[in-house]
């Protein structure tokens, strides 16, 4: 009825233009959805996207940092950097890989050996990652190198910092070594990982693995502009890193370098410690071998004949070396005897030899001389070491009470706490601890032979110097420290570690004896000048059981195979008028301590009190300086 | 009566001339400009093949876009069938002769220059199916021939586009045909059931995707799914166009785009170069000029006598503001990706060609205002 009246297109315009309206409405809407989407990407988050977009066109290189520096205490260097010049070449960046590590060969004269190493290493890693082809070139290699570069596209030489331990084999258990950082490294140290760039070098072992945190240092950094495709497009910036700490040691390079000279051929250490302060003035143990070949890996033949010797170059002997410390025990022996009362200083005790030797449930307890010493007294049997008087002092005081006194001198325990990850703590025994870990009890025999440093007893050579250092400064407890500005404040430093001081003095003068009276087990060995007189006492620990057999045939040292010959030690302080350093000498299948290692004090003590003004000397200078 | 229609002939040329839409035609050359300095920024600051290629093409279909102005809107209804044809022609001598790019056959070799017809059939959908609704009686509208018959002339050339493969334009073909039907008067329950339908059969769908595509899909759901590989285009995008921030970083230092991060930053990413550059500003002005375009075509529809330009100028509009939503959503990362580019400011130059096309008749109908068509 009334569609009649309305045209056919006026009903298809009127459907459309509403339909228009729908639409544009709808329109407006997704528009101001669009532009919603803009203000929250380009407004709200942008600070989000300017991040990210930094993140994609920036990248960093870092560097290797530069390594602190190790100095002795008189400022000497004594491991720091040199420039190596080394050879990269970038695979991704060489258009015809072949040909240049060819021409490379050709120009390195490499052998076949190492060029295939180079190989497969160039295979191993990413084609982005920097093939290290030579890392210490000689000069002339590396000038040859930079002659031939415009035909070598893509290789880069590279002047790198680089260890360097100019006392080679001198300082190589104290310091440790550096080598290139390997996956253990990078797990264990959250410092390196974050550091790491190829070829970095890391302590592996010693005070550079200690002190890997001071010395690592902070890598510089490069930034640059890269496209898409990592391409680097501008540099923008270049962040210099801090070199790492110098560490400056307590130890003198003359005498350390004396203590290896004194150990040369030999296996064993020397341990030498200022008394009052605990510094460490030197420490070696012997055989060493030269850090520097580590430095840029070793080669596999001259690590078998390190690893091979039988004298055993890679353990540090003064730290890890448990040794049965022999009649240098004696003095702590003494002491706690005479701590506890059970002697006083005229005790007697009749030594008759071997044909009438000390019996008991059937063991027999031989002293070192057949003659035997006759009736002797305290002062008389520390100096001729007389283990009968020790075997009965041992039997009335009992290992407990031994124990106490010992431990409290620093044996059993590690001396530099956590500085040294290599040291051992060795072993006080007494009956509770052989009950624990033996399970059996303990036996008067024991007591015993514990009275003159064998069975269960277990120490290291630097256990023995501070012990001996103990003893010389009066019986004050003292922490022996290798870093000279490591000011260790322990609130029981120099605390007395006797009851009477009165003992202490009876000990040293014993001591004394032994090696500046006749008869004395060192007195061949001492030094007649009051300025360098020493006082110190022997041992000699044996290897294996001594059997009758072997008292019968009483060989000489040279006619026992290698590895059954006594251990010599020798532990001593001086000069006696003022004490001021200790040592203690291991050397290890030596033979008696009195023939081998005794005269090796006589040679250091020389030199120690001589070296004692000059860092006396240094000491005041450097405090006039401020 | 007599008088006028012989003066209106006698000056029909000036008479034209004056009638020409000059808001939308600077509008136009506003956003020619604007794509040819992107385009220069592309090509790193430098005037190299895509930015003369632009240009060139840019002003020739500008200009053939004068000239189809000054056809009468007559010529246009007439050729609707035909045009038609001859584009489902092409896209069949596509499917055995094109030339395969990327994976895909989409190019015939006309050797002058290599046209995309499935571009071009974005536009004459719109024609044919206008012509088709225009001579159709409202009450037939609806008629299940008439919906049989328009879903036809949609459903052919979309899927000769799908088997090229080209998932993108194929939708965008349909879209248009779609919204001319909607135009048309199409009872809404349709639109609603269709869509319902198409939501329900959405998981057949996938299934029969081909890799990349269902991959483009699970990226759009989850860009950080794989950063480098499949995610690597819209989480670049997004960071493009988020540092830029509300100022933008300046014309030609758009660092996303210029260290070689963009992705097509030629063809269906150029928004993203744009907007980094000139920011959220330059961003809201762009999207102002391309809503001042739409704007003027569906005005033109409104003031247009006849039916049929009216239908076109409604339908064409729509579709230019569906090819810009779809582009922006797309690397705003609200979308997942399909091939689709910017009107005017994407290279290309079949997408150039059928948009300067579409406006063209858009022109036409604006010039011949007061024509109706029997």
């Amino acid at each position: 009825m009334i569609n009649i009246n309305i045209s056919d297109s006026a009903t298809k315009l009127n459907s459309l233009n509403r339909r228009m309206f729908i639409l544009a409405t709808a329109k407006i809407i997704i528009l101001g959805g669009i532009v919603s989407r803009l203000f929250f990407l380009q407004v709200k988050e942008n600070k989000k996207y300017l991040t990210l977009s930094d993140k994609n066109r920036i990248r960093e290189w870092k560097l290797p940092p530069i390594r602190g520096e190790f100095q002795d205490y008189f400022g000497n260097t004594i491991a720091g950097n040199f420039e190596a010049y080394q050879l990269h070449i970038i695979p991704e960046e060489v258009e015809d890989f072949r040909y240049v590590i060819y021409r490379v060969k050709e120009l390195l004269e490499l052998s076949e050996k190492q060029f295939k190493k180079i190989v497969k290493k160039k295979n191993e890693i990413k084609p982005w990652e920097t093939l290290i082809v030579a890392d210490n070139l000689s000069w002339e290699k590396f000038s040859k190198i930079n002659n031939h570069l415009y035909d070598l596209n893509g290789v880069k030489p590279v002047i790198s910092i680089s260890r360097d331990y100019p006392y080679k084999e001198n300082f190589t258990h104290v310091l440790g070594y550096v080598s290139q950082a390997n996956e253990s490294d990078l797990l264990t140290n959250e410092n390196i990982k974050e550091k790491f760039v190829p070829g970095l070098k890391v302590g592996k072992t010693g005070l550079e693995k200690s002190f890997e945190q001071k010395l690592i240092g902070s890598n510089s950094v490069e930034r640059y502009e890269v496209n898409a495709y990592g391409r680097r497009i501008s540099q923008l910036a270049f962040q210099k890193g801090d070199k790492g700490e110098t560490i400056k040691l307590t130890i003198d390079t003359k005498i350390q370098e004396l203590t290896n000279e004194l150990l040369k051929e030999k296996a064993g250490s020397i341990c030498v410690m200022d008394i009052y302060t605990g510094a460490i003035i030197a420490m070696h143990s012997s055989p060493s071998f030269d850090p520097n070949s580590f430095v840029f890996g070793i080669s596999q033949d001259e690590w078998q004949l390190i690893r091979n010797n039988p004298m055993k170059p890679l353990v540090n002997k003064s730290l890890s070396g448990n040794y049965s410390p022999g009649s240098t025990i004696k003095p702590i022996v003494a002491l706690s005897a005479l701590e506890n009362e059970i002697i006083k200083p005229d005790f007697t005790v009749q030594c008759k030899g071997h044909k009438n030797p000390l019996e008991l449930y059937g063991q027999t307890y031989h002293c070192w001389k057949k003659e035997g010493h006759g009736f002797v007294n305290l002062r008389e049997a520390m100096k001729q070491s007389c283990d009968t008087y020790f075997y009965e002092v041992a039997r009335r005081l009992g290992v407990d009470r031994l124990s106490v006194t010992a431990k409290k001198f620093g044996l059993g325990q590690k001396v530099f706490k956590d500085v040294f990850e290599n040291e051992k703590k060795g072993l006080v025994p007494n009956t509770e601890w052989k009950k624990n870990a033996l399970g059996r009890n303990w036996v008067l025999g024991e007591t015993i032979i514990t009275g003159i440093g064998q069975g269960f007893i277990q120490t290291t050579p630097i256990q023995l110097c501070l012990m001996t250092a103990q003893i010389a400064n009066g019986g004050y407890k003292i922490y022996p420290k290798i870093v000279a500005n490591d000011d260790n404040q322990y609130a029981d430093k120099f605390t007395p570690l006797y009851k009477k001081s009165r003992n202490i003095k009876i000990v040293q003068d014993a001591m004394f004896s032994s090696t500046n009276e006749v008869r004395g087990t060192s007195y061949r060995s001492r030094l007649d000048d009051p300025k360098y007189r020493f006082a110190g006492k022997t041992g000699t620990s044996q290897v294996k059981k001594i059997t009758e057999r072997d008292r019968e045939l009483d060989l000489k040292t040279f006619q026992i195979p290698y590895e059954e010959r006594d251990h010599a030690l020798y532990v001593a302080f001086g000069p006696y008028k003022s004490p001021r350093y200790a040592l203690s000498i291991i050397i290890e299948h030596g033979g008696s301590g009195g023939t081998v290692a005794a005269p090796l004090a006589k040679e250091l003590f020389k030199m120690i009190v001589d070296r004692h003004e000059i860092r006396k000397n240094y000491d005041n200078k450097k405090y006039l300086d401020i | 009566m007599y008088q006028y229609r012989r003066f209106n002939n006698k000056n029909g040329f000036f008479q034209k001339f004056g009638n020409l839409d000059y808001i939308l035609l600077s509008c136009l050359l506003i956003l020619g400009f604007v794509s040819l300095t992107t385009m220069y920024s592309t090509d790193g600051g430098e005037i190299l093949f895509h930015t003369r290629s632009h240009f060139i093409k840019f002003v020739i279909f500008f200009s053939m876009m004068l000239v189809i102005s000054f056809i009468n809107i007559k010529f246009w209804f007439s050729l609707g069938y035909l045009s038609y044809a001859v584009i489902l022609g092409m896209l069949i001598w596509t499917m055995n002769f094109g030339i395969t790019a990327s994976g895909s056959k989409r190019w015939i070799d006309l050797y002058f220059l290599n046209i995309q017809p499935s571009e071009l059939m974005k536009i004459f959908i719109i024609l044919c199916l206008a012509k088709y609704f225009h001579r159709m009686k409202a009450q037939h509208v609806n008629s299940f021939y008439s919906i049989c018959f328009s879903l036809i002339i949609i459903f052919v050339p979309m899927s000769l586009v799908i088997i090229q493969p080209d998932l993108g334009t194929s939708l965008l073909i349909a879209l248009s045909g779609i919204v001319v039907l909607w135009f048309a008067g199409l009872n809404h329950k349709y639109f609603f059931y269709s869509c319902l339908l198409s939501i329900i059969s959405l998981p057949i769908i996938i299934s029969f995707l081909k890799p990349y595509q269902k991959l483009r899909v699970l990226t759009f759901l989850n860009p950080d799914r794989d950063p480098l590989g499949a995610g690597y285009q819209i989480i670049q995008s997004k960071i493009a166009v988020g540092s830029g921030g509300f100022t933008g970083k300046g014309f030609l230092k758009g660092t996303q785009s210029y260290l070689e991060f963009l992705p097509e930053k030629h063809t269906d990413f150029i928004f993203t170069l744009f907007s980094e550059e000139f920011g959220f500003i330059g961003s809201v002005l762009l999207l102002l000029v391309y809503s001042i375009i739409i704007y003027r075509v569906i005005r033109i529809g409104a003031i247009s006598r006849s039916y049929f330009a009216k239908l076109f100028c409604y339908s064409f509009g729509t579709s230019i503001f569906i090819y810009v939503v779809i582009n922006m959503s797309m690397v705003l990362g609200l979308l997942p990706i399909v091939g689709s580019p910017l009107p005017i400011m994407s290279y290309g130059g079949s997408s150039m060609l059928a948009t300067m096309i579409g406006f063209g008749i858009v022109m036409s109908a604006k010039t011949h205002s007061q024509q109706s068509i029997a």
